[in-house]
């Protein structure tokens, strides 16, 4: 009954607890909703701090329960689950502030900060699952927290956005249990172990493993946005603008590209997967997909559906990087996972204060806009040059490592498919840009809301990008500091590879 | 020290013979008799746990020849769950009846199902099952009949008829078994029971009998109009418990009596005909109008599910590996009569307030009944299955079992089940807490809704995190 096997169960509890009061609270109570959020989320960030020291003390956190007899709850922290356990529960806090400053007025905002809280406790469960069974259950959590959040505004594009991610979720849910299950059956509980488990069955299960891998890859890659699985992510854009980001940055399509990563490392096992030939069909998944993204992303006049599109494209790098073969990849994928979520969510801070403070949703609508709300858009362009990975900005330290692993691992085609994605991206951000900055603002803009005052638009909805634009700047500019997010991923790829 | 296998079956009866008596304090009476039966029947638990199965014979009359009550850890755990659920309902119905003059035709039949129900969990001998068996179809049919509506009356018949046809098969099986052995105590005859054209066919008639009574498909006919147009909390009391129990007999019957002498072909044929109920009754659920109607579908495809172990369980051998899943299936069982009470409760809270239960037209139910919509999404999860309810857990091991037997098509109709059953949830869901203007005004004391939020609690989360003592429980008894 010490610390060490109670905080990885506190830390879900943290927002979790928070999040109950909040669904009983009256409408009317703010004051107590915003202590009750900003208190979850302030707690949790000293929690998560509390988890990252004991662990570079190599301190073990681990809280286990049993449900049944061999199906046993463990709640375990390890690199890769406090890699993900940070980016969550950083991002959340700011996207909380951001979500307080949006929704104010809007009605039934106890029910949606009760499901907001439901969806990163569950984000949270998932990052520090320690084996297939409690992964599965946080996964399906999420589900079921993340659908009314898309629903919220209650309009009939809403609910048929969420009557969409249903579908899509509850189809690939249900075979990533069966997938579970299965494993569990050949191999007894599977717990993550680094450097994956499954090596040591005989050779005979190779047929059923490949099998399970997939079945696997279909429910993770339903979240994880993977072409032809990723429908549901543009469909869901209409949910309000935080509930975007947490779909985009912090939990849901963070949560399949990270399961593909556990699966691949920590149950099969980078070297068992290479040699099952699971690899090279991950790559060339994931190749598609950023292809497939970009070249729709590029199409798209609507904001946030460009946004959304491009996260299709952007969240495959990590899959990418769990494909590629060799620790150097291993890194830019990590890397990618938190470089993603800061820079998107940037991205979507800016396009969620566009259509707050001016009404505009729309590409052609962005002209000029940098004058009026020049810090929101000098955010938002921090985030683009990220996503098309130019230095000193975050993303390019991903994609270079991914393609420097790419070049090492023989994947020359990677390259190519890195290259020609980075164009794409160029092609389909820099035009946002150039209309910002460059061009003549219009005599009105379609619904101002938010007066210019002291600042371009409310506090809350300013600070959260600014942050988490000179995060992604700082990330990329000191990448090489000591305990930065690549001395991590480093950490973590010498442990997979066990060098 | 106080017998509490009798007081389990005395207390109800005592508070049926009150309230008949004395219509006029039914109520009081009741509540009274059915917090000191729920009292009795944990405290029976209790004993189990600590010191194994309880047996009683009445006036010292032993088997064969007096009446015997016996309590093991299936009983306990079936009966301890039927009894936490009748006590929410009662609590419930005293809202949901108030002073309507149906209440005093309710309580006393009431009373008398909550007796029958206790005494069926607990009978030790095959005559006593009869005889309860027959007072808990005829309250069970007078309930559903309780709302005087032309529909009610006529399912009310059909579901007379089906109960009588089925406990008429099962006598008759019964019959055969005390022509060839001479006694009707389940111990007794275990012992004695050999394979044959006899025990074949008494186990035939038996189950046949008590399969129509549990409304596995296709034998489900009367269950969705019976259980669809009963009252609230009646409906919730027949759909999690009254089928409950007579699926009980079937295992008692199944694992306990005839253990050594049914064959792997005969579960298969249960395995496929559950199969074809979560299949249909998820179908029909889907297709449903009322919300009531769609919840009766809905357990004629949880009974499916029940029936969907027997195969799996039939394929291994006495093992660690064989108790988990007989501790999955009444896992299954019991997450299914919490959260089907809840949705039924919640769905008379819904009736009362709308003057209706057409699901099209509940748009924006939340915005006037918010925790009896959060108690349909809570039992909602359950009955998908989802984490973290108690049918999650049993339905992952059930899964683990198939898969480890071979029985790979079990995997694809739970994975078909899941889905549907999603599908119906989801869709009355999503009418549930939509933003629409609602058209009806309503509001109802807190406490009205407590019973419904604490079953749906107890099947989503009680049952899905704290479930493990449940194996330890099923320890006790003997089902081979």
């Amino acid at each position: 009954m010490t610390l060490t096997n109670w905080l990885p169960a506190l830390i879900v509890l943290s927002s979790l607890i928070p999040g109950l009061l909040i669904f009983a609270l009256k409408e009317e109570q703010v004051t107590t909703r915003t202590v009750l959020n900003m208190f979850g989320a302030t707690f949790k960030l000293v929690l998560v701090g509390i988890m990252v020291w004991g662990v570079l003390q190599n301190q073990v956190y681990e809280s286990r329960w049993v449900l049944a007899p061999g199906l046993e709850l463990i709640l375990h922290a390890d690199a890769l689950s406090v890699l993900f356990v940070v980016l969550s529960s950083g991002l959340w806090f700011f996207t909380t502030i951001y979500a307080i400053g949006y929704l104010e007025g809007s009605p039934y905002r106890s029910r949606f900060f009760g499901f907001f809280s439901l969806c990163v406790s569950a984000t949270v469960g998932i990052a520090l699952a320690g084996n297939l069974i409690t992964f599965v259950i946080f996964y399906e959590i999420l589900t079921l927290a993340t659908y009314p959040l898309i629903a919220h505004r209650g309009t009939p594009q809403a609910t048929r956005g969420a009557r969409i991610y249903l579908y899509y979720t509850m189809t690939g849910g249900a075979l990533l249990l069966i997938g579970a299950v299965w494993l569990q059956v050949l191999a007894g509980p599977v717990d993550f172990v680094e450097g994956g488990v499954l090596d040591v069955l005989p050779t005979e299960l190779s047929g059923q493993l490949i099998l399970i891998f997939f079945l696997m890859l279909a429910g993770l890659g339903v979240k994880a946005a993977l072409v032809p699985l990723h429908g549901w992510l543009p469909q869901a854009m209409v949910a309000p603008a935080p509930v975007s980001a947490l779909l985009h940055a912090v939990a849901v399509v963070k949560a399949g590209a990270f399961g593909i990563v556990r699966i691949v490392y920590d149950v099969y096992g980078i070297e068992f997967a290479h040699s099952l030939g699971l690899l090279t069909a991950l790559a060339i998944l994931a190749s598609i997909t950023i292809i497939y993204g970009s070249v729709q992303a590029l199409l798209q006049d609507e904001l946030k559906k460009r946004l959304a599109y491009s996260t299709v494209s952007q969240v495959s790098y990590i899959a990418l990087g769990a494909a590629i073969f060799g620790p150097v990849g291993t890194i830019g994928g990590l890397l990618h996972l938190i470089h993603q979520g800061i820079m998107k969510i940037t991205l979507f801070f800016g396009a969620g204060n566009y259509a707050e403070t001016l009404g505009v949703h729309k590409v052609s609508e962005l002209n000029g806009v940098g004058q009026r709300m020049p810090w929101t858009t000098l955010a938002f362009t921090i985030g683009a040059l990220g996503m098309i990975g130019i230095p000193p900005v975050a993303g390019f330290i991903s994609k270079w490592y991914l393609g420097v692993g790419a070049a090492t691992a023989g994947m020359d085609w990677v390259i190519l498919v890195l290259a020609v994605s980075s164009l794409l991206n160029a092609a389909y951000f820099l035009p946002i840009l150039y209309r910002a900055w460059f061009r003549e603002p219009p005599a009105q803009w379609p619904k101002e809301s938010i007066p210019a005052g002291t600042w371009e638009t409310k506090w809350t909805l300013l600070m959260p990008p600014v942050i988490t634009a000179a995060l992604a700047l700082a990330l990329g500019l000191l990448a090489t500091a000591p305990f930065s997010v690549l001395e991590w991923s480093r950490l973590i790829a010498i442990r997979e590879y066990g060098l | 020290m106080i017998d509490t296998l009798a007081l389990a079956v005395a207390l109800p009866l005592l508070g049926a013979i009150g309230a008949t008596l004395w219509p006029r304090r039914s109520l009081p009476l009741s509540l009274v008799a059915g917090l000191a039966t729920t009292a009795a029947a944990l405290a029976l638990t209790v004993e189990v746990a600590l010191d194994g199965v309880q047996r009683s014979d009445f006036g010292g009359w032993g088997a064969p020849l007096g009446i015997a009550l016996q309590a093991d850890g299936l009983s306990v755990a079936l009966l301890a769950m039927s009894n936490l659920v009748t006590l929410a309902a009662t609590f419930y119905s005293a809202e949901y009846f108030g002073d309507k003059a149906v209440r005093r035709h309710f309580w006393p039949l009431w009373m008398l199902l909550w007796a029958s129900l206790n005494g069926l969990f607990i009978a030790a001998d095959l005559f006593n099952i009869y005889v309860a068996l027959e007072l808990l179809g005829l309250a069970a049919v007078a309930l559903a009949a309780l709302t005087g509506t032309r529909d009610a009356v006529s399912a009310s018949l059909r579901y007379l008829l089906a109960s009588l046809l089925g406990a008429i098969t099962y006598l008759l099986g019964v019959t055969l078994l005390y022509g060839a052995y001479g006694t009707l105590d389940l111990g007794l005859l275990a012992d004695a029971i050999t394979s044959g054209p006899v025990a074949w066919g008494a186990l035939t008639l038996m189950i046949g009998g008590l399969l129509i009574k549990t409304a596995l498909f296709p034998m489900h006919f009367w269950l969705p109009p019976a259980h669809g147009n009963a009252p609230a909390p009646v409906s919730a009391a027949l759909s999690a418990l009254v089928v409950k129990v007579s699926f009980y007999l079937i295992l008692r019957l199944w694992f306990d009596l005839f253990g050594p002498i049914v064959t792997p072909a005969a579960a298969n044929l249960l395995g496929i005909l559950g199969a074809a109920a979560i299949l249909w009754g998820s179908w029909q659920a889907v297709m449903a109008e009322r919300l009531k109607l769609m919840a009766a579908y809905s357990t004629v495809a949880q009974i499916g599910y029940l029936f969907l172990f027997f195969p799996v369980i039939a394929s291994l051998e006495p093992s660690p590996a064989r108790d988990d899943l007989i501790g999955a299936m009444v896992l299954f069982a019991l997450s299914h009569g919490f959260a089907k009470a809840a949705l039924f409760l919640a769905a008379g809270h819904i009736q009362q307030c709308a003057g209706h239960d057409r699901i099209d037209d509940l748009a924006g139910t939340v915005q006037r009944l918010p925790a009896t919509s959060f108690v349909i999404a809570l039992a909602g999860v359950a009955l998908i299955g989802l984490p973290l309810s108690g049918a999650f857990t049993a339905k992952w091991l059930l899964l683990s079992g198939a898969i480890a037997a071979g029985q790979w098509w079990w995997v694809l109709v739970v994975l078909a089940g899941t889905l549907l059953a999603a599908g119906y949830i989801f869709r009355m869901l999503g009418k549930v807490f939509g933003f629409q203007e609602t058209p009806y005004a309503c509001i109802t004391a807190v406490r009205s809704e407590v019973p419904a939020l604490l079953l749906a609690t107890t099947a989503t989360l009680v049952l899905g995190l704290a479930a493990n003592p449940l194996w330890f429980l099923l320890g006790f008894g003997d089902l081979r």
